[in-house]
C-alpha cells in the first residue's frame, strides 16, 4: 500500500510528513488530525439519553 | 415550564401600569424582554441538542479560561520567568496547551456550526461574532509568540514585520517593540476576545440553540412535546 | 400577525428570522440541562487534559541569540553585514518605510501603496545606528570613525565595494584571508566593531539606544535579519516562509496550526516569488476571512450543508422519531 503521507524529513530528531512540496511538522499533523478525528466521532458516537422532565 | 407567551405577559404587565421613565428602566426592561432570566440560565434544552457536536464551544470556553488563568501567572512574574524557574516552564507549558485545546476545540465547534448550518432564522450575528472571535484569537496567539523571549520570538518579529509594514501599520503595530506587544497581548486582545465571545454567548442564548435542517410543524417532538421528551 | 402574507417560498437555510421553526423559540419537546454542571465538568476536563500534555511534553524554548553569538559563531557573516549597513546596501538600508525612503521598494498593490502612505515612522540610518554610532561610544573611538566622516560619498562608497568583494573572495569566507587593498578605514572600523560584538558590548549599545530603560528592539532585530546567521539558523528549524515556516513549532511541538491558510499561499506559485507577496497575501487572507464571516449570505455556499447532509448524522435522533 503507497503510503499518502511519506516521512518527509527527519532534522536532528524534529520529523516532518508530507510529499512534494507540502510537508508538515508532527506536531501540528498529530493536532489536526487529531480535530478531525474528534469531530468524526461527535458526529457518530450516541448521546445519552437525558432525564424525563415531569 | 412557562410558554414564551407567558413571559411576555409578565413583563408587558409592569409596562402597562408604570411606563419606564428612566433610561435604566427602559434598558432593563429592554434588556429582560431579550434575555429573561430564564432563558439566559435555562434548565432545559430543546429535545435535538442531544449530540456531542455540542460539547465543543463549552470546551472552547473553558480553555479559554485556562489560557486566561496560565497568562495571568506568567505576565505577573515577567517575561523572563519561565527561563529561569522550572515553575515557570511548567506554566508556560499550561499556557501553550491550552491555547491549543483552545483553537481545536473552537474549529472543531466552527465546522459542527456550519454542517449544522447555524445562522438560520435570524441568527446570523451569532456565526459572523463566531468568525471574528476566531480572527481576534489568532491576533492574540499571534503576540503572545512575540513575548517568549526567545530565539522564536526573534525571528517571527523579523519575519511579520514585512505583513505589517507592507499593510502600512508596522510603525503602529511594532512587532520588534516588547512593551508594545505586551499591551496588546495582555491587555487590549484578551479584552477583545472576551468581549466579542461574551456576545457571541448571550446571542446563542437569546436565539436559542437552532433547530435541525427541515424540521417541519408536523415532528412529534413539536406536535406532542410532553409524550416525545425524553 | 397580517392577515394575508405574499407567498413567497421561504430559502431553509437562510439567515433572516423568517416564518419558519428556526426563526421562532423552540416550543417542543425539552430535555434537562444543567449549564453551570457542564460547564464545571468542562473546565476540569480541560485542566487535565492541560496538566497532562504540559507535564508530558512540556515546551520549547530556543535560546535567544544575539550579536555576540553572531560574532563569535559567524564572524566573517557578520563583518559582511556590518560592511553593507555602513554602505547603505543592507536590505534594511533599502527596506522603505517605516524605516527609511528608498525609492521603489515599497509594495504596492497597483497604484495603492500603504508602505509609503504609513511614512517613515521607525527612522533608522543604518550606518550611524550600527557601526558609526556604537563605535563613536567606546572612550577612545577608533581613527577611522572621523576618517571615515571626512571622506566624500563616492570615495565611501569605493572603499565598502572594494572591501565587500574581497571579503566574498576570502578563501573559506576568513576574514584572515581577505587580500589586501585599498578599504580606508573600513576593515579597522570592522575589527573594532567585531571585537566590540564578541565581547557583547555593543549588544547593550544597540539596544539601549543611549537609553536607561528600552524595550524597542527594533535597531537590533533588524540587524541581526540582515545577516545569514539568523536566516539560516531559521532554516535548520524549518521556520523559513517557504517552508511552512509561518506555522511551524521548534521540535515536534504543535505549532499555529490555524495559520494553515495564510501560509499556503507562501509554498505556491505565483505568490512565493512576488516581491510584494506580503500585501498580496495579507490581503486575500483578509478577502477570504471575510467571505467566512459572510457564508451565510453567500448562495451556494450557504446551501452546502443540506446538500452534503452531515446533519442528518447530527440530528439523527430527530429524525427518527418524526
Amino acid at each position: 500500500m503507497v503510503p499518502l503521507l511519506a516521512l518527509a524529513a527527519q532534522d536532528g530528531g524534529t520529523v516532518y510528513l508530507g510529499w512534494g512540496a507540502f510537508t508538515i511538522q508532527l506536531g501540528n499533523f498529530i493536532v489536526i488530525a487529531a480535530m478531525v478525528v474528534l469531530f468524526v466521532l461527535a458526529l457518530v458516537l450516541p448521546f445519552p439519553k437525558g432525564r424525563k422532565r415531569s | 415550564m412557562s410558554t414564551p407567551t407567558k413571559e411576555r405577559a409578565a413583563e408587558s404587565g409592569p409596562d402597562e401600569v408604570e411606563p419606564f421613565s428612566t433610561w435604566t428602566g427602559r434598558a432593563r426592561r429592554w434588556m429582560l424582554k431579550k434575555l429573561p432570566p430564564d432563558k439566559l440560565l435555562p434548565e432545559s434544552q430543546p429535545s435535538y441538542v442531544a449530540s456531542w457536536i455540542y460539547v465543543f464551544g463549552m470546551g472552547a470556553i473553558a480553555s479559554l479560561a485556562v489560557v486566561i488563568a496560565s497568562g495571568l501567572v506568567l505576565s505577573l512574574n515577567g517575561p523572563s520567568w519561565w527561563h529561569l524557574s522550572s515553575l515557570g516552564h511548567f506554566v508556560n507549558s499550561t499556557h501553550l496547551w491550552s491555547v491549543e485545546f483552545f483553537f481545536l476545540f473552537m474549529v472543531v465547534h466552527l465546522w459542527g456550526k456550519f454542517w449544522m448550518a447555524s445562522w438560520r432564522g435570524g441568527r446570523v450575528l451569532t456565526w459572523i461574532t463566531g468568525v471574528f472571535s476566531f480572527a481576534v484569537s489568532i491576533a492574540a496567539a499571534f503576540t503572545g509568540y512575540l513575548l517568549q523571549t526567545n530565539f522564536e520570538s526573534q525571528w517571527i518579529a523579523f519575519e511579520a514585520k514585512d505583513a505589517l509594514n507592507a499593510a502600512g501599520i508596522g510603525a503602529w503595530f511594532n512587532v520588534a517593540n516588547l512593551g508594545q506587544m505586551f499591551t496588546w497581548h495582555i491587555v487590549l486582545l484578551p479584552l477583545g476576545v472576551g468581549a466579542i465571545v461574551a456576545f457571541h454567548v448571550i446571542l446563542v442564548r437569546m436565539h436559542g440553540v437552532v433547530s435541525p435542517i427541515d424540521a417541519a410543524e408536523s415532528d412529534s417532538q413539536l406536535v406532542n412535546p410532553k409524550e416525545a421528551s425524553e | 400577525m397580517t392577515a394575508t402574507k405574499p407567498a413567497r417560498r421561504e430559502n431553509p437555510m437562510s439567515w433572516r428570522t423568517g416564518t419558519g421553526i428556526a426563526g421562532r423559540p423552540w416550543t417542543g419537546a425539552v430535555r434537562e440541562y444543567d449549564l453551570f454542571k457542564e460547564l464545571t465538568i468542562g473546565l476540569v476536563a480541560v485542566i487535565l487534559l492541560v496538566l497532562a500534555a504540559s507535564a508530558l511534553f512540556g515546551s520549547p524554548d530556543d535560546k535567544a541569540v544575539s550579536l555576540k553569538s553572531w560574532a563569535v559563531a559567524q564572524p566573517s557573516d557578520f563583518v559582511a553585514t556590518a560592511t553593507a549597513e555602513l554602505a547603505g546596501t543592507s536590505d534594511t538600508a533599502g527596506y522603505g518605510p517605516p524605516y527609511n525612503s528608498t525609492p521603489g521598494a515599497t509594495q504596492t498593490l497597483g497604484p495603492i501603496d500603504l508602505q509609503t502612505l504609513a511614512g517613515v515612522k521607525l527612522p533608522i540610518d543604518t550606518a550611524q545606528a550600527f557601526v558609526l554610532g556604537p563605535l563613536s561610544s567606546l572612550p577612545t573611538p577608533p581613527s577611522g570613525v572621523a576618517t571615515w566622516k571626512a571622506a566624500s560619498a563616492d570615495q565611501r562608497t569605493a572603499w565598502t565595494d572594494a572591501y565587500a568583494k574581497a571579503l566574498d573572495k576570502a578563501k573559506n569566507h576568513d576574514l584572515a584571508n581577505v587580500a589586501s587593498g585599498d578599504y580606508g578605514p573600513v576593515p579597522a572600523m570592522m575589527r573594532t566593531l567585531l571585537t566590540m560584538a564578541k565581547q557583547g558590548s555593543l549588544d547593550s549599545v544597540i539596544s539601549a539606544q543611549g537609553k536607561f530603560y528600552n524595550l524597542d528592539y527594533t535597531p537590533a532585530i533588524l540587524f541581526m535579519g540582515d545577516g545569514a546567521y539568523l536566516n539560516d539558523l531559521a532554516a535548520g528549524l524549518h521556520l523559513s516562509g517557504d517552508q511552512w515556516g509561518m506555522m511551524n513549532e521548534t521540535g515536534n511541538y504543535p505549532g499555529q496550526s490555524w495559520l494553515w491558510l495564510f501560509s499556503f499561499f507562501y509554498q505556491i506559485e505565483p505568490f512565493a516569488s512576488l516581491p510584494n507577496a506580503d500585501i498580496v497575501v495579507v490581503v486575500l487572507v483578509a478577502i477570504l476571512t471575510l467571505a467566512l464571516m459572510l457564508v451565510p449570505f453567500i448562495p451556494g455556499l450557504r446551501a452546502i450543508p443540506r446538500v452534503i447532509p452531515l446533519h442528518r448524522l447530527i440530528w439523527r435522533d430527530y429524525y427518527r422519531r418524526r
